[in-house]
């Protein structure tokens, strides 16, 4: 069974005269690891609520087409149903984040799952442990700075397990250091939980896409509603480039798609350092 | 022109055990663009508030063209100084984009005349004029930024504190927001940039003030505090590209234009290897 398969899947927010979403064919199978991007205002986010069932039951307006997140008809599925199996982390943490204390919040889903507690205390542990937080447990998330609070939404998704994780830009509110090392977490995750015989898909919605491109299977990208490139993630970025597509692509790529031909490179340099000596120049500093 | 000094600043939230700014010292003067660098939790936006008053310092002081922040009204300094929050939602509150930049304007006794004409320029440049009818909270989350930026930008503040402007942005947009922040620096106008984004943070911004655990722990030239290693690790930060294509190339003033970049990379190793 597929993750998700939205077939000329069309949405308009009620009171909008533009759709946001138009003829969407889209299928992730289980296991995969997703980039959703393209400019500001694309539809990327419209886009995830219809993976939660956010939109059309939280959100007014009219949907066309089909949508189902593993098999569960989204229309028809009450979003209570789907947070079994997809959990999402929003842009803004502030918007789900909302009792005293970070162990709270995370302990807030498993125990809705009606989890022994013994279990709901291990599954908070280990999403406390899995995204650097455990010294943050007793604090308040009120207090909490931009990119902790976002650490905090992430571990109280974590410890539902779901199937399916959303993150809609994880890192946006993170550090350097710290947007490296939860994205090296993120997928480090998913390779644990695959090894104990899961098959947990990963979608994440980013601008930033250098931190990304290893670890994806694919990439989607969106650009006034509709999908506009899906396939191979360095083919996907070349396309944008040639195309261009104003999306984030990485400095090193725009450097490498512009000079590939001229130099005959063959394959993408993962470091500066790489690049330099691709093009013949200095190995080692000085 | 306006001028920001801070002497000796402490600052501890209510209830907190422990000061989140500790003994911090500089001053900000017109014309300046810096960037406040500093991994999470560093205190960052803690000390983007005490610059602009909506904090005051527990200890020490913040002036503001010589007059102490506890002498003087938020709305007194918000004048002088304009504050973008991270998270435009809590800067919103009109029913209508428009309405959101107009009421800055007339507070600050803008006519509406004057008012009208400022909209319409604001919107323009951040590219949100067929969005004046729309409702803030149904606009994506670049829009709102750039909403966000506009509606503090159009009373025209002496100096202009940014946090993290550039979330939520494509390629495209953070051009454009790189463009309008510049040329308010080119103004004379003073532009404080709060962000994780070293790259965004070196094509705009001279000076860095990298703040670590409430401490600063750099200030000078953006560049010479990036490209120290030690540094940079200790703040959680990374070296803006760059700087380091600059260092491991040995070429100098490489401007953020990949086409000129790529050029000169293919003239110039061309050249060594025949």
């Amino acid at each position: 069974m597929a993750a998700v398969e939205l077939r000329k899947l069309c949405f308009r927010y009620a009171g909008s005269e533009k759709p946001a979403l138009t003829d969407i064919d889209l299928t992730i199978e289980e296991g995969e690891s997703i980039l959703i991007t393209g400019p500001s205002g694309c539809g990327k986010s419209t886009l995830v609520r219809v993976l939660m069932g956010l939109i059309p039951h939280s959100y007014p307006g009219e949907l066309k087409g089909e949508a189902y997140v593993f098999g569960m008809d989204v229309k028809n599925t009450p979003v209570s149903r789907i947070a079994t199996r997809c959990g999402i982390v929003f842009q803004n943490p502030d918007n789900q984040l909302f009792t005293f204390s970070v162990e709270d919040d995370v302990a807030f889903g498993p125990e809705n799952l009606a989890l022994p507690p013994d279990e709901i205390g291990r599954r908070v542990d280990e999403a406390l442990r899995l995204v650097g937080i455990e010294h943050l447990r007793h604090s308040s998330p009120n207090n909490l700075s931009g990119g902790e609070q976002q650490k905090a939404a992430i571990a109280s998704i974590l410890s539902m397990k779901p199937s399916l994780l959303i993150f809609d830009e994880p890192t946006s509110m993170l550090d350097p250091s710290s947007s490296a090392s939860l994205i090296q977490r993120i997928f480090e995750l998913k390779r644990s939980l695959d090894e104990t015989g899961g098959k947990t898909t990963v979608i994440i919605v980013e601008h930033r896409i250098d931190l990304l491109l290893k670890h994806l299977s694919r990439i989607v990208v969106v650009s006034e509603g509709r999908v506009i490139l899906d396939g191979d993630p360095l083919r996907v970025l070349e396309d944008s480039f040639r195309k261009k597509i104003p999306i984030n692509i990485p400095p090193l790529l725009q450097i490498y798609f512009r000079v590939k031909d001229k130099c005959g490179l063959k394959n993408p340099p993962a470091t500066v350092k790489e690049l330099v000596s691709m093009l013949g120049g200095p190995t080692s500093n000085g | 022109m306006v001028k920001i000094v801070v002497e000796s600043l402490y600052f501890r939230y209510p209830e907190a055990s422990d000061y989140a700014l500790r003994n911090i010292s500089f001053r900000i003067v017109e014309g300046e663009s810096v960037a406040i660098l500093g991994e999470n939790g560093a205190g960052k936006t803690t000390l983007a508030k005490n610059l602009n008053g909506l904090l005051k310092p527990t200890e020490g002081s913040v002036k503001i063209d010589g007059v102490d922040t506890r002498n003087l009204s938020v709305a007194k300094i918000a004048r002088k100084i304009g504050f973008v929050n991270h998270n435009p939602e809590h800067q919103f509150f009109a029913e209508k984009v428009e309405d959101e930049v107009r009421f800055g304007l007339r507070n600050f006794g803008f006519s509406e005349e004057a008012a009208d004409k400022t909209i319409r320029e604001v919107l323009n440049v951040f590219g949100l004029e067929e969005y004046r009818g729309k409702n803030p909270f149904q606009l994506s989350g670049g829009e709102k930024k750039r909403l966000a930026i506009a509606s503090i930008m159009a009373w025209r503040p002496e100096a202009l504190i940014v946090d993290e402007p550039t979330i939520g942005m494509d390629y495209a947009q953070k051009l454009n927001i790189r463009r309008v922040l510049r040329s308010i620096v080119s103004e004379g106008r003073c532009v404080i940039v709060i962000t994780h984004d070293v790259d965004f943070a070196a094509s705009i911004c001279e000076r860095a003030i990298i703040l670590s655990r409430g401490e600063v722990i750099g200030d000078g030239r953006l560049r010479d505090l990036l490209s120290d290693d030690t540094l940079v690790e200790k703040a959680s930060l990374r070296k803006p590209f760059l700087i380091e294509l600059e260092k491991e190339t040995g070429l100098t003033g490489l401007e953020e234009d990949f086409d000129a970049i790529s050029s000169t990379l293919v003239e110039v190793f061309q050249k060594c290897r025949s």
